[in-house]
This record gives structure tokens, C-alpha cells and sequence, in this order.
């Protein structure tokens, strides 16, 4: 072996001794600051992670586009739905007047609310876009409590990282980190364009994650767990949605 | 035996000469495309079928364009594909349903965007500090007029086959149009491709108001794909029309087919 291809070699090793190291300590920082998705595994756990971390360093505090009330989409657009649960309609049959939102995890004080009670706090809205990952979308004003509100009344602990939402239909269930839960943007939705909200759209009661995309805004929400870690939760993806092959973070 | 030994041995010496002495350069052959050139070529290759499969995947969710903020089935569209949709939500006209794909293909089309930019950016810091930007990509000196422009032009019209010169150099339009693909369309379908995320823009939102709208972003990125596409054809008939095997081996081995003094001695 003569020198030059020595020196190459031990600068070859250095560099791939950096490298390595390099990615390991940017791989825990990640992990500590909270920049590594749920479904971070796999062959695309790579753009995923790139996403998700560098969206999160970007807009930690940005707002959505919000518009003015004459670029509201009318009629809005209901998306396609599969079949309502029996215990939907006949909670619809009964004008929802029995719908509960029940909140538990790391929260002082878990607690169960109406429709009554969720209206009863600060009404907000904005007018903001959404996004279907298919192309389309629509403007509408969404009326509700922010999120924020509802999770500081049950006092949400220290080292809470998700907040995890299901729909009544149990097959969809989703979660956002704590930068979009406790966005001022991110609404419990109960109304739309002045009026209740439409069955269609989600109604009485949907998620309304401005930033994200369409799916992450599910609707007919009965139930928010606030956790540390999403790994019990269903194949521990983070939500229904990369158990079916979608990406957990929609922010693009 | 050893006789037969003897007539390749010239080669061989002179690339243990070169190798062992290190001041004989002299016999060396050039790489026709540095070794940087050709990885970030190949990777770049591979994400752009990836994003071009993927996404077309997606448009088949909604293959239907707007202009604007928004758009569904409720608007006009500005045109739509005469294609069946993954979504029965889409009135397509076909009386079927496609198979819904756009999970893995979002999945992919992001990852192969992010292996592709930072490839990009690595290549463009290479040809900005190397030289390779000025000697390689920069039209020559005396080909900086309308003049050579036109003459360049009625010259590839007669579809020849390129001189031999020209496996050791780009020519004139071969140069402007790679200019145009690295330095307008790359950065466009990017801008285009980013004003459509929604955290994106929420930080960025000039990013989009720019472009008239979201749905104007989507419309547009899809013209600047169709772009790419026009140029990936162009490309691949033209390295056929110069020697497929030859063009390709330099740029996955860098050796050309001809060694670049001699050439023009042996072919006037």
C-alpha cells in the first residue's frame, strides 16, 4: 500500500467516523426536541423525518393564511363519507343534545363535556382553507373553541408531548404534537360560515388543524387523550392514517 | 505465452507507471464527466422517475386543474385530464374506480424531493467553485451571441449526428438548455411544489400569494413537470441520436468512446 492511498483511507475512515457520529448526536437531538415522527421507521422514515423536523423548526409559530369573507367557497364542499354508526344517528335523531367530548391522559382533572358546555366557552373563528391531500379545496369560516382553551380548563401535565383525538367512527383517530394542539388557530369546530356545523363537514363536533391538511381534521370527535408517547396507540403510527399508508405529519 | 503477454502489456505498464510514478499524468486518459457530475446525475435520475410516478399517482386523485385559491368538484375547473380517478368522488366519466395509491406516493414523491434538492445543492456549490459552471454550462465565449444562437439551432435541426469534438464538450444549445433546467425550472417546480403546503405557506405566505392562489400553485407545478418531462425526452433522443451505449458509459464510468486529442486527427 503506498502513501497516498493510506492517506486516503484514514481520511475515508475519519470522515465516515464523523459522518456516523455526526448522525447519531443529530438523531437524539431530534429525539429530544420533539422532530421525530411517530412513523419515523420504514424506507420513507428518512423524507419523513426531514419534513416533520424541518417544518417544526419553521413554523413553530406561524399562522395559517387566514381570508376575507368574500373568498368563503360556497356551497362548501362535503366530502364523500363511509356509512354513519347507529349511535351517530340516533345521538343525531336527539339533536346531539347528549353529545359528550370526554378528555382524559396526563390531565389534573379528566372531565366529559357537552355540546352545552363546549359553546359555553370563549366562541372564536377564522377563515382559513382546507386542503385535501388529493388537490382539491375550500374556504370556509370554522366557528369554535380553541383547543387550547379546553385543555387548559383540565390542566394538562408538564411532560405532555400528543394530544391523540378519536372520531365516533372508531376506526379514525389521529394526534397532533403540542405545538399544534396548543396553536391558537387549532379549534374544537362546532360551526361553520355563521351557521352549525353540517354533518357533512364533521358536524357537531371536528378537528380543525388549520395547518395540516384535510385528513388530520377529523370529524365527529368523542374523545381526547393527552399522552407522552403514542406507542399504545393502535400499531403505534401515531394515527390511523399511516396504518393505512399516509404520512402522520400533513403539514405538506 | 509470453509473447501473447506482450501485446497487452503496454497498457497495463503504463497504468502501473502512472500509478507507481506519480509524475507521469501525461498517459492518463481524462474523465469525460467528473465523478461528481455523474453520482449526482444518476441519483438525480432515479428521484425524478420516483416523483414523476408518484406523482402522477396523485393527479389521478383529482384530475382536475384550477386557477386561484381554491377549487373541487363544485368549480370549473380550468381543464381536466380525461383520465379515471382513484376517488369516486371525481365525476371522470368512467364508470370504474382506480385503485387509491396516493399514501406511498406522497410517501415517496416527499423523500425523493428531499434526496433531490440536497443533491441538487450539492452539485450547484460543485459548479459554482470548480469551474465546472463556467467551463461546462456557461456558453463559450464566442458562442455569447444571437448569431451563434441561430446557428446552433439551424445546425440541431438537421437532426446529423453530432461530431465527434462533441463527445468531449456540450454545445451551445445542449449548455442554455441545461442552464434553463438547473437555474429556472429545478427552482420553480420547487416553489411551486412548496407553495402547496399548508405549514409551508403559513410561514412563507408570499411563497403562494405570489403565484395567485394554492390551486394556481398546484396548476402551475404541474406545467413546470410537463416541462421537465419534455426535457427528459429531448435529452434521451439526443443520447441516442449521439450513441447510446458510448453517451451513457462516459456518464456512468466517465470513459468516452474516444480519447479527446487524438480524435480529430483520425476523423477530419
Amino acid at each position: 500500500m503506498n502513501n497516498l492511498s493510506r492517506r486516503k483511507l484514514i481520511g475515508t475512515g475519519l470522515a465516515a467516523t464523523a459522518g456516523a457520529a455526526g448522525l447519531g448526536v443529530a438523531a437524539r437531538l431530534a429525539q429530544k426536541y420533539g422532530l421525530v415522527p411517530p412513523d419515523h421507521g420504514g424506507i420513507f422514515g428518512l423524507g419523513e423525518t426531514l419534513t416533520y423536523a424541518s417544518q417544526r423548526l419553521l413554523t413553530s409559530h406561524s399562522q395559517a393564511r387566514e381570508f376575507s369573507p368574500s373568498q368563503v367557497s360556497k356551497p362548501p364542499l362535503a366530502n364523500e363519507m363511509a356509512p354513519l354508526p347507529d349511535v351517530f344517528k340516533r345521538l343525531q335523531a336527539g339533536g346531539f343534545a347528549d353529545w359528550r367530548l370526554s378528555i382524559d391522559g396526563l390531565v389534573d382533572r379528566p372531565a366529559s363535556f357537552s355540546l352545552a358546555q363546549l359553546k359555553s366557552y370563549p366562541s372564536r373563528s377564522h377563515i382559513t382553507m382546507i386542503q385535501c391531500e388529493e388537490g382539491w379545496s375550500y374556504i370556509a369560516e370554522w366557528i369554535g373553541v380553541p383547543l387550547h382553551h379546553v385543555l387548559d380548563a383540565v390542566g394538562v401535565q408538564p411532560h405532555a408531548r400528543y394530544v391523540v383525538y378519536f372520531s365516533i367512527d372508531k376506526y379514525w383517530w389521529d394526534s397532533i404534537d403540542m405545538a399544534d394542539a396548543a396553536h391558537p388557530q387549532t379549534f374544537l369546530a362546532y360551526g361553520m360560515n355563521g351557521d352549525e356545523l353540517p354533518v357533512g363537514n364533521g358536524g357537531p363536533l371536528r378537528m380543525r388543524v388549520p395547518r395540516q391538511l384535510g385528513y388530520k381534521n377529523v370529524k365527529f370527535i368523542t374523545h381526547l387523550t393527552v399522552t407522552d408517547s403514542l406507542k399504545r396507540f393502535g400499531k403505534g403510527l401515531g394515527s390511523a392514517s399511516p396504518e393505512s399508508g399516509y404520512a402522520w405529519y400533513a403539514g405538506i | 505465452m509470453a509473447e501473447l503477454e506482450s501485446f497487452g502489456a503496454p497498457l497495463a505498464a503504463s497504468a502501473s507507471a502512472s500509478a507507481s510514478a506519480s509524475s507521469a499524468p501525461a498517459t492518463t486518459i481524462p474523465s469525460r464527466h467528473a465523478l461528481l457530475v455523474r453520482v449526482t446525475h444518476w441519483i438525480t435520475t432515479l428521484c425524478f422517475l420516483a416523483l414523476l410516478v408518484t406523482g402522477v399517482e396523485i393527479v389521478i386523485s383529482h384530475p382536475r386543474f384550477y386557477w386561484g385559491e381554491t377549487g373541487n368538484v363544485l368549480t370549473t375547473p380550468l381543464f381536466k385530464l380525461h383520465i379515471p380517478s382513484s376517488r369516486a368522488l371525481v365525476p371522470s366519466g368512467y364508470g370504474y374506480v382506480l385503485p387509491d395509491q396516493n399514501g406511498w406516493s406522497r410517501y415517496l414523491h416527499f423523500q425523493s424531493a428531499w434526496i433531490v434538492v440536497l443533491t441538487g445543492l450539492l452539485y450547484v456549490l460543485y459548479a459554482f467553485f470548480t469551474g465546472h459552471l463556467r467551463k461546462n454550462l456557461l456558453p463559450t465565449k464566442s458562442d455569447r451571441s444571437l448569431r451563434a444562437f441561430w446557428n446552433a439551432i439551424a445546425k440541431n435541426l438537421r437532426f446529423r449526428r453530432p461530431p465527434a469534438a462533441e463527445a468531449w464538450s456540450y454545445n451551445l444549445l445542449q449548455r442554455l438548455a441545461y442552464l434553463f433546467v438547473i437555474f429556472v425550472l429545478f427552482p420553480l417546480v420547487i416553489w411551486t411544489g412548496l407553495a402547496m403546503s399548508p405549514a409551508f405557506v403559513s410561514e412563507f405566505p408570499v411563497a403562494v400569494n405570489s403565484l395567485g392562489g394554492q390551486q394556481s400553485a398546484r396548476t402551475l407545478h404541474f406545467f413546470v413537470s410537463l416541462a421537465l418531462v419534455l426535457f427528459l425526452l429531448v435529452h434521451v433522443g439526443m443520447v441516442f441520436l449521439a450513441g447510446f451505449w458510448s453517451r451513457t458509459r462516459a456518464m456512468i464510468t466517465g470513459r468516452a468512446a474516444t480519447t479527446p486529442f487524438a480524435l480529430k486527427k483520425e476523423h477530419p
